[in-house]
Parts: C-alpha cells; structure tokens; sequence
C-alpha cells in the first residue's frame, strides 16, 4: 500500500501532492508548502550530472527550512530520534557515509537529501518515507544540509555539547590527537 | 618509534636467562635485545616432534616438551597436518602450527612468492584457509569466496552469494567477515544478509544456503563458523541493533537447523534444563533470562555470538562467549542482564546448556564476552586441570577450569580503570563506582574503551613457550548515555562516545602472557590498536600485522623483532601457515583496513567529528595518513 502511494506521489504534480499525503495518512501541519522533490523532470531529481542530448533547466528546489535557526535545530532533534545519529554520528559517519566533507554520493541538493531519507539507498540506507512525516523530513534535511562545510551559516558538527570539548577528565593518554584536519 | 622496543615484564625461568642476567630496567634495553638475538637462538631449537603417519586427521600429537611454567596443548590435539583448515587453526583455538622451517634463524629471509587482489575497500579480518593445494579466502560483503592455486595463487574459481545491498546497513562496525571453515570436502561460511553457506571445495558449487535471520530485525552475520561433528556451529551480530543474540547449530550435511539457543528470554529459548549446573550462584535459577530484564526488554536485549567458538571433542563441550546488552545506556535494562557478557558451555549434539560464567552482569561500557577461549591444559595449585583461558574485552584474562566454569584466575592484561578486579567468590566484577555510566551523564577517561583491552583480534598459545600471545588495545574513553528509540533495523545504542590512546599514547599493544604465573612476560607497543590476529609456530617464530601495513614477525621467547614486511594496506585480518605440495612451509596473511578500528579509512569517514564510527574515529584520525583502503592475500616463503 506505501509503494503505492509513493509512485503515485512520484508521478503527481506540486498541486496534487496535499491530497496524496493525506490518503497516505501523512498529516501535513504547517502552512508551509512542500516541493516536490521525487519529480523526474526537477534538476534535483537527477542523481546525474550527465543528460544525454541537450541538458536541459529546471527550477531549483529549495528546502523550506533553508537557513531558518528553529527548524534545523527541531531537524537536529529529529536526527536523533530516528537513529540517524547511530548510523552517521554527528555528520562524521560510521556505517553511513559522513556529511562534513565535500564527497556526497548522492547529491548535497535540498532534493537529494529528502530523496536519500525518503526512499532510502541501496547501500543500506533505511528508506524512512513511510516513518517520518515529510515535513519532518525537510527539517532533518536542513539540518544535514547545514552540516555541510561549505554552508557559510554552518552548525558546528558535534550536536551537542559536553562530548566535544577535547580536554578534561583524569586522561593519562597523550598520544596523537587531532591528526588530520579538513 | 613504534613496535620496536619490547618491555620484558618478567621472568622466564628454562630458555632465557638473559632475562634473569638482565633483568627488565629500560637502561639495558639494548643490551637485552642484542643478547636476545644469542640466547634465542641458543636456547629455541630443540626440533618439534616430526609427524610421521599419512592420515594426520585421525592422530593425536606427541606433546610437545614440557614447558617451565606446564601450561600446554590439551591432550587430544590433533597431528600436524599442514594445512590450515579452520580460522583459529583448531578446536583448541590455539593458532599454533607445528611447522618449524620457518624459524628464528631464517625468518628475516621471508619473500612475498605471490599476492591476489580482492578488489574491496572494506576491512579483511578473515584467515586464509589452506586445505591440499588449494586457498580458500572469503572477502568482507559482498563475501566472495575465491579458491587460489597455493602454487602460484592461479584463481581456480570464485563462489558469490550476492549478499542484499542493504545488509551493508546492519553492520556496526564495518562489513567485516572474519573467515569460512572446510570439513569433509565443504567450505562453509556465513554471509553478512544472514545466511549460512556451504561450497563444494572442489567445485566452487552451492551445497546448500540456509537463511538463518532479518536485516529489518537489524541482523547480520561476520563471525567465522566452527565445524565439528555433523555441526556447522554460527551465530548472529547486531548488539548494537536491539537484535537478541542467537547461537545455531546446523546440520553439515543438509544445511537444516539442528538446534538455536538464545541468549535472552526463558530458559526454553536459551536451552537451559535439567543439565545446567553454572558454578556460581547468581547463574542458577528459573527464568533468569526474562528475570533480569525490565519487563520484555528482554526481547530486544543484545547477547549476539559474533566472536570464536572453540570445542573439547573429549568433554563434548562447545564453549562461546555472548554479546552486550542493548542498548548500551545501562538505564535502560536495570538487572543482571542474562545471559548477556558471559561464556556459555554446550553439549554439541543438542545445544543443552552445561555451565555459564558471566563476566559482566549489567554491561555498561559495551564490553561483550564473544572473545576467543583457549582449550590447554595446565597444573593448577598442584593439580592438573583442563583450562580455557579467556582474554577479556574487560581487560582481565579468566583462567577458567573448562569442565565447570569455576575462575581460577582473572588478572588485568592491560591498563583497566571500571574495575579494580573479579571476585573469585562470586564471579562479579568489581566495579569503580566513578566509571558507571548513565542516562546524560558523561563519564571521562573509562578504560578500557568499548572496543575493550581486547576486541575480536584473536591471540595464539605456543605449547614450546606456555606463552599466549594477545594482540589487543590500549585505549579509553568518553562515554555519555543519551535516550534510545527502538526503531528495527536501526542502531539501538542510546550513547555518544569518544575514544582515545590510554596511558603512554600508543594505542595497540601486543603481550606475551603467563597464564600460569598470571602475568605478562613481554609487551611490545604498537601505535595503532593491534587488530589482527596472531599466529605461534613451531619456528618460534610469532607473526602478527598492524594497521600501519606492517606483516611482523617477532621471537616468540623474547618478543624482539626478527622480520617485518610493508604491505599494501593495514592489516585486520588472521595470519596462517601451511606446508605446500612442494613440501616448503608458506605464510598467508590478508591486508586491507577496516573494521571497527579501521572504519576512517574504509569508510572514508570525516576525521572531524569524534564520536563517528561508535568514537572510533576520534582515537585514529591520523590512520588515513597511514594507510589506504583495499585486500589482498599475500603468500610469503623462504628463498
Ligand atoms: C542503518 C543505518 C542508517 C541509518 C539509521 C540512516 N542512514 Fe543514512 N545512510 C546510510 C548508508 C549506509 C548510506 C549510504 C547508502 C548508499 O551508499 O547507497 C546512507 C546515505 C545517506 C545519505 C546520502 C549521503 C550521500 O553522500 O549522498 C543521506 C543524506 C542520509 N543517509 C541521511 C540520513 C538521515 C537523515 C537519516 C535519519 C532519518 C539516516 N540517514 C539514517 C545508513 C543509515
């Protein structure tokens, strides 16, 4: 029944979207709009580069959520909630990939980020679009996205405090720390 | 420098005595050394017994000489036969090899004769195995299995499960495969979707392939089966997916499960009954499965069996340790936690339970007990007794009598703050109050760190010394325990980690040990944690590979360094050894990083967050400037 509601969700327009998530029993509580990143025809949809013949432009996708303070830190909440954390840690990665670092397999795009929660990777990325409400999505996407280096207005990688600061406790250990820097 | 200098702890009384002459103060090191070199080979040479019949499977080995402290092989060991048909080389787990060509005297003289590329960036922990002329080595996901000419390591032909892309995701700590087992012509090995698999050795073809649990439970498969009997004996991983821990035993012939025993909920589940008799009294009464748990936690409670299984064919005992407890926020499961952190021991033929130990009754540092045991005899207080010894994730090594599960001894290997030792009396640990940890509490400097004084690297028993030889860790850590939400089929663990190297900086250590006298005879300091296995010889020769691409070899009296060679990438994997057709002893050794300790680099993961990879990450972010990813097995031999 989910994949259903998916595909229909994939081949919809922006104007049918509300009706299709409330049929999936997916409550939609902002005033917010939410894009549609899963279109085929959106640039952001693409996870090429490469368009045989003519490239072609699409309008950009912007998350809702883009630079707004309350929305990534309700995001960066989420990300816990839901295990991100215990697969990607703080944006380091472990058994998922890291976000810190400019290498990202399957875009750093708004949409690439939703797509990647959402339907999952094959890879072994749990595909969460029938467990976290899309709005939800957008917020734990922004709050990835913000963890990009790249991000001028970037939060700090470690998520929360007390574990980050380096220095503290009785430690007798003075090997190598810090290392290599990006 | 690293891994160069040996620290001599005490001292060895027949072959050394230049370490009585010489004692251990720094200031003579090198005069030590040098005189290891004399001493090491005028006192190691006595020749292994020589085997002598052609049908070696079915003989016991002469003893090998007596050694000072009487610690040896147990008295069913088989004959050498050459080959090297298991991971851990015997049911005895002891690693050791009869082959003495290599030796001392000649080891500096080790060439590479050939070298097959995996193609995978993921870390190598598996042994190649060695049976007639042919190599078997089983790669991490997607687990390929190739059989290689030990000639000239000519492919003769690959077996592919095609594991599920997403198990990839229920891997804690890399998509690691730590090695197949062969019996009665069959390889066998598990994959990492939860499948258990047995290969014609001739063939190449699929005997049969039975699946055995759910990625969406969070399960997965890494550990190396053990055969014996009719019995291909595996178990799950995932204590960090809020999986409940499973042993199964499957029948060799037809792939059908022959018996499960859980190791969480009723005693039914756990094939506890009527023959259980755990030595100590906190193991003894109904139910205690269910019991020690808040109300059904149980259920998503940890005790996976990820780790070595060893076996007495005499007692017909099967003996494995069992995993943490989920999540690793101890909060969460107030009790005792059984049969979590502890050893059980089989019957083989129906799985009944015999006896149990627990080494941690409510984990709190993620220390599972899935470590190797080594089956050795030894005397005991003026009595021989029938021994495993256990080296602990905790850091303390048990002395265990394997026929009741009574501790005779339990001392620290390696540096240890959450306890200050084990009571004999009762069995418990005794805890530092200071190193608990709980729910938003952050506790500084825990030693050891979750990957324990020791993780899955396996060590050897060389019955010529009576030394064990342990390649482990020295770290500690951070630790803070956060909620945890239980969603199937995503990390369970409620804890945010940082590790880092433990006293002196370096952060791998690799010790000879005394299990008698209780003590180590010799350590010698690695800057990474040492993540591989060890392998003994007859030659008195130790093998051992580093994270930093090092294939060492060292005297396995002395701990000097005799031989080391750099390999492509890091080395995580187990050593072996074989006679070739050509009648020659050869070596074989896997690189390519990973594993836990070697996520950074096989995961490409940001050094700039500390707490990725579990915490790992925070205690080896200059490996990458070390070693790339990418496995291959490496034969070597004399000119
Ligand atoms: C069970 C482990 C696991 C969990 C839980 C998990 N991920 Fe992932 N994630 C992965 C893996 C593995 C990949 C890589 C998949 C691939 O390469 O096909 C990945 C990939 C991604 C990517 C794509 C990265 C890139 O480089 O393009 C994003 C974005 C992502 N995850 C975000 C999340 C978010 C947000 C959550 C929580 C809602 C989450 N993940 C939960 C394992 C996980």
């Amino acid at each position: 029944m989910f994949l259903r509601c998916r595909s229909g969700f994939l081949a919809a327009g922006i104007g049918v979207l509300t009706v299709l998530a409330a049929s999936c029993e997916r409550r939609e509580t902002s005033e917010r709009r939410m894009p549609a990143p899963g279109r085929l025809d959106t640039p952001a949809g693409l996870e090429s580069g490469l368009q045989p013949g003519a490239a072609i432009v699409f309008p950009e996708i912007r998350n809702p959520y883009e630079g707004d303070a309350s929305g990534i830190s309700e995001g960066r909440r989420l990300y816990q909630w839901y295990n991100c954390s215990g697969c990607h840690f703080n944006g380091g990665g472990g058994i998922g990939p890291p976000f810190l670092d400019a290498d990202w397999i399957y875009g750093r795009e708004p949409a690439n980020i939703f797509n990647s929660i959402v339907r999952g990777r094959p890879n072994g990325m749990p595909a969460y679009g029938r467990r976290i409400p899309e709005q939800q999505v957008w917020q734990i996407a922004a709050y990835v996205a913000s963890l990009d280096p790249r991000q001028p207005d970037r939060a700090p990688p470690g998520a929360r405090e007390p574990l980050v600061q380096e220095e503290g406790g009785d430690r007798e250990g003075t090997g190598p720390r810090g290392g290599q820097q990006r | 420098m690293w891994g160069g200098q040996v620290q001599f702890l005490h001292q060895l009384s027949c072959r050394a005595d230049f370490v009585k002459r010489w004692g251990a103060r720094p200031a003579v090191r090198t005069a030590l050394l040098a005189s290891a070199l004399l001493v090491a080979g005028g006192c190691q040479r006595e020749p292994a017994p020589r085997p002598t019949a052609a049908t070696p499977e079915q003989r016991t080995a002469a003893p090998e000489p007596r050694t000072a402290n009487g610690v040896r092989e147990a008295a069913w060991t088989k004959e050498e036969d050459g080959q090297w048909a298991m991971a851990a080389k015997n049911w005895a787990n002891t690693r050791y090899s009869r082959l003495d060509q290599i030796n001392t005297g000649n080891v500096n003289q080790l060439r590479q004769v050939w070298s097959f590329n995996t193609g995978i960036a993921a870390g190598h922990e598996a042994a190649p195995l060695v049976v007639g002329d042919t190599m078997y080595v089983v790669t991490p996901y997607p687990n390929v299995l190739y059989a290689l000419d030990v000639r000239d390591g000519g492919l003769r032909w690959s077996y592919r499960p095609r594991p599920v892309r997403a198990a990839q995701g229920v891997a804690c700590c890399d998509v690691v495969n730590r090695g197949a087992a062969y019996a009665d012509g069959r390889i066998f090995f598990n994959t990492l979707d939860n499948h258990t698999v047995a290969v014609d050795a001739k063939s190449g073809k699929e005997v049969w392939k039975t699946k055995l649990g759910d990625i969406n439970l969070g399960e997965s498969m890494t550990m190396a089966p053990l055969v014996a009997g009719n019995r291909v004996l595996v178990g799950n991983s995932g204590g960090e997916f809020g999986v409940r821990g499973w042993i199964t035993a499957l029948e060799a012939g037809s792939g059908k499960i022959a018996w499960r025993a859980y190791h969480t909920g009723p005693d039914k589940d756990a094939l506890i009954g009527a023959d259980f008799r755990p030595f100590y009294a906190g193991d003894r009464g109904e139910d205690l499965g269910v019991k020690t748990w808040p109300p059904g936690q149980w259920k998503i409670g940890g005790g996976t069996v990820w780790g070595w299984i060893s076996y007495d064919p005499e007692l017909d005992m099967v003996y494995y340790g069992t995993g943490n407890p989920g999540p690793w926020n101890p909060e969460l499961r107030e009790g005792d936690n059984k049969w979590t952190c502890g050893l059980f021991a089989r019957r083989l033929s129906d799985g009944a339970a015999i006896w149990f130990v627990q080494f941690v009754p409510h984990d709190e540092h993620d220390y599972d007990g899935v470590n190797e045991s080594i089956l050795v005899d030894m005397p005991w207080r003026g009595e021989e007794r029938k021994v495993l010894l256990h080296p602990e994730r905790t850091g303390f090594m048990y002395v265990i009598d394997r026929t009741n599960g009574e501790i005779l001894s339990a001392e620290p290997f390696a540096h240890t703050n959450w306890a200050t030792g084990v009571d004999l009396q009762t069995s418990r640990p005794i805890k530092n109050e200071e190193k608990a940890t709980g729910l938003g509490k952050v506790v500084r400097n825990v030693c050891p760190a979750a990957p324990g004084a020791k993780d899955w690297q396996p060590s050897a028993f060389s019955p010529r010394t009576g030394l064990l030889y342990i390649p482990h860790n020295n770290l500690c850590m951070d630790f803070e325990g956060l909620e945890a939400n239980y969603i199937a089929g995503t990390p369970y663990v409620g804890a945010e980690v940082k590790m880092m190297p433990g006293p002196s900086g370096h952060r791998g250590e690799f010790t000879a040990w005394d299990p008698a006298a209780a003590k180590a005879v010799w350590k010698i300091e690695e800057r990474f944690p040492a993540w591989s296995g060890a392998l003994a010889t007859a030659g008195d020769v130790v093998f051992y590979g580093t994270m930093d691409r090092w294939f060492k070899a060292v005297n396995a009296v002395t701990g000097q360094n005799l031989w080391q060679h750099r390999l492509g990438s890091g080395i995580v994997s187990q050593p072996s050894t074989f006679r070739g057709p050509d009648g020659k002893q050869y070596l074989a050794v896997m690189s390519g990083v990973g594993g836990w300790a070697g996520a950074i680099v096989s995961g490409q993961l940001s050094a700039e967050d500390g707490t990725g990879a579990l915490g790992f990450v925070n205690a080896m972010k200059d490996l990458p400037e070390h070693t790339a990813a990418g496995g291959a097995v490496h034969v070597f031999a004399l000119p």
